[in-house]
């Protein structure tokens, strides 16, 4: 009875963990990436351009409010780019899937570049807005702790040769730093408080942005989402070729020696 | 496990260039502080806390490496891998012995230094009771970076790029609970956080950082 209960658990997940298999994972990944890839040109085109082009100037914000578009995207992916490499890595240190290691490695740059473009067109909104390009905001600190963090999960990466090693290493970095990542994100709003306003979008709010912000900014996280698969699924394709470029060279000295 | 921590402490006792100096480092902030900032004495006293912690921090990180990477080279942690003694509770012992010979230092010498610093006088004890509480914290979370870096050659710079984000949570509520008791305010919340930080990371850490040693002595 149990078994069988669990074998069809087992099932129903198999094709989740069919991606955990480097074969398969290249054959998926090269037949979904075009569609991905192309997914993301038309939701980024759309909404940027819509974005910009047709949304009326905020009262107050002037054309200053159109680097939301940018802004907001960006700073969610930074986040949750980071979540998905804790996850990714949680994985590898239960399951052993070397595609699930390797994705984590490869989300990190992603996640570093989103949020600086987050910082960057943060301070460039701040400067109109606020009157100053930095300032020490609960928001803008915790990013830059953020920003720290990834820092120290690629250099251990970086600094580890055998990849087994770096691979579990940068996990129980991921894990720890996840914990001491939210600690610092409460020290630092109960250190300071601050200018950035509250949470613009929350699905359980009555009233977000105006809907006319509002409908191009949902497409523009749209195309920053798939943005970061394609950018992921590149990424993870040529950790995987470079691994197996490594073992054929291995083989190679072996088969000489 | 008591053996190990007597081990520890006089190997940093008598190795020499361990014990004393993170203590002078300490001393040498404290005294290169004013001459960056100027002498007035209300500038330094508000700004006291703050420098005293971050000294506190950094005196602490220097001695880091020392923690498990000694023991790596000439293979006593390969030992003690092997020893009925749990791993866990090896780096527990080990960032106790270093705690007492850095983390305690610090916290009896931070009222004398804050005299430097003028400090007015329940400064003194609230440097004292902040870092008291919250240097058990920086020796167990420095105990886990060291125990991630310590198959690396040169791991030294890597290891406060590591641990110096870790140390920001600590940093914000023990500074600012002697900010706040200094001015004479309530400082119950970021007391009661520090001392969590510390207990949390005393019963969590030797965890991670015994799993990062496991995996480096493979």
């Amino acid at each position: 009875m149990e078994s069988t209960r669990t074998k069809q658990a087992k099932d129903r997940w198999n094709w989740l963990w069919e991606w955990a298999n480097p074969v398969k994972f290249m054959a998926l990944s090269g037949k979904a990436l075009p569609w991905v890839i192309g997914l993301t040109v038309i939701s980024l085109t759309v909404g940027l351009v819509w974005g910009f082009f047709f949304t009326p100037e905020a009262i107050n914000f002037g054309s200053s409010v159109k680097i939301i578009y940018v802004h907001v995207p960006s700073a969610m992916m930074a986040i949750n780019i980071w979540v998905m490499m804790l996850v990714a890595s949680l994985i590898w240190l239960v399951r052993r899937h070397h595609v699930s290691a390797l994705a984590a490695k490869a989300a990190a740059l992603v996640g570093v570049v989103m949020t600086v473009i987050a910082l960057i067109t943060g301070a460039i909104w701040g400067e109109p807005m606020w009157g100053t390009y930095w300032a020490w905001d609960p928001r803008l600190t915790s990013f830059l702790v953020l920003f720290l963090f990834y820092l120290g999960y690629m250099a251990l990466w970086a600094a580890i040769e055998d990849p087994d090693t770096a691979a579990d290493l940068t996990s129980v970095l991921a894990i720890v730093g996840s914990v001491f990542a939210l600690l610092s994100r409460y020290a630092v709003n109960f250190w300071n408080q601050g200018l950035h306003q509250g949470a613009s979008l929350s699905l359980d709010k009555e009233e977000n942005v105006a809907d006319v912000y509002w409908q191009p900014l949902v497409i523009c996280l749209a195309g920053f989402v798939l943005l970061f698969i394609a950018l992921l699924l590149v990424r993870t394709r040529t950790e995987v070729r470079k691994r197996r470029i490594h073992a054929l060279e291995m083989r190679e000295r072996m088969a000489d020696a | 496990m008591i053996a190990l921590l007597l081990r520890d402490l006089r190997l940093s006792v008598r190795a020499g260039g361990g014990f004393g100096l993170g203590l002078a480092f300490f001393l040498i902030v404290s005294v290169l502080v004013p001459f960056g900032v100027g002498p007035e004495a209300e500038i330094l006293a508000r700004i006291a806390p703050g420098i005293l912690w971050v000294g506190a921090l950094l005196a602490c990180l220097l001695s880091l490496d020392r923690i498990f990477q000694l023991d790596f080279e000439d293979g006593s942690l390969d030992l003690l891998a092997t020893a009925p003694v749990p791993m866990e509770g090896a780096v527990v012992m080990k960032a106790l012995a270093h705690w007492l010979v850095t983390g305690l230092p610090l916290t009896l010498a931070a009222p004398l230094f804050g005299g430097l610093m003028s400090m007015a006088a329940p400064g003194h004890w609230w440097m004292f009771v902040t870092l008291l509480l919250g240097t058990p914290a920086l020796s167990m979370i420095g105990a886990f970076g060291a125990a991630l870096t310590v198959g690396l050659k040169r791991g030294g710079l890597l290891l406060s790029l590591l641990v110096l984000p870790l140390y920001v949570p600590t940093l914000i509520f023990g500074a600012e609970a002697a900010t706040r008791g200094m001015a004479g305010l309530d400082a119950t919340t970021p007391l009661l956080m520090v001392a969590g930080i510390t207990a949390g990371s005393v019963a969590l850490l030797p965890f991670a950082a015994a799993a990062a040693l496991r995996i480096n002595l493979r």
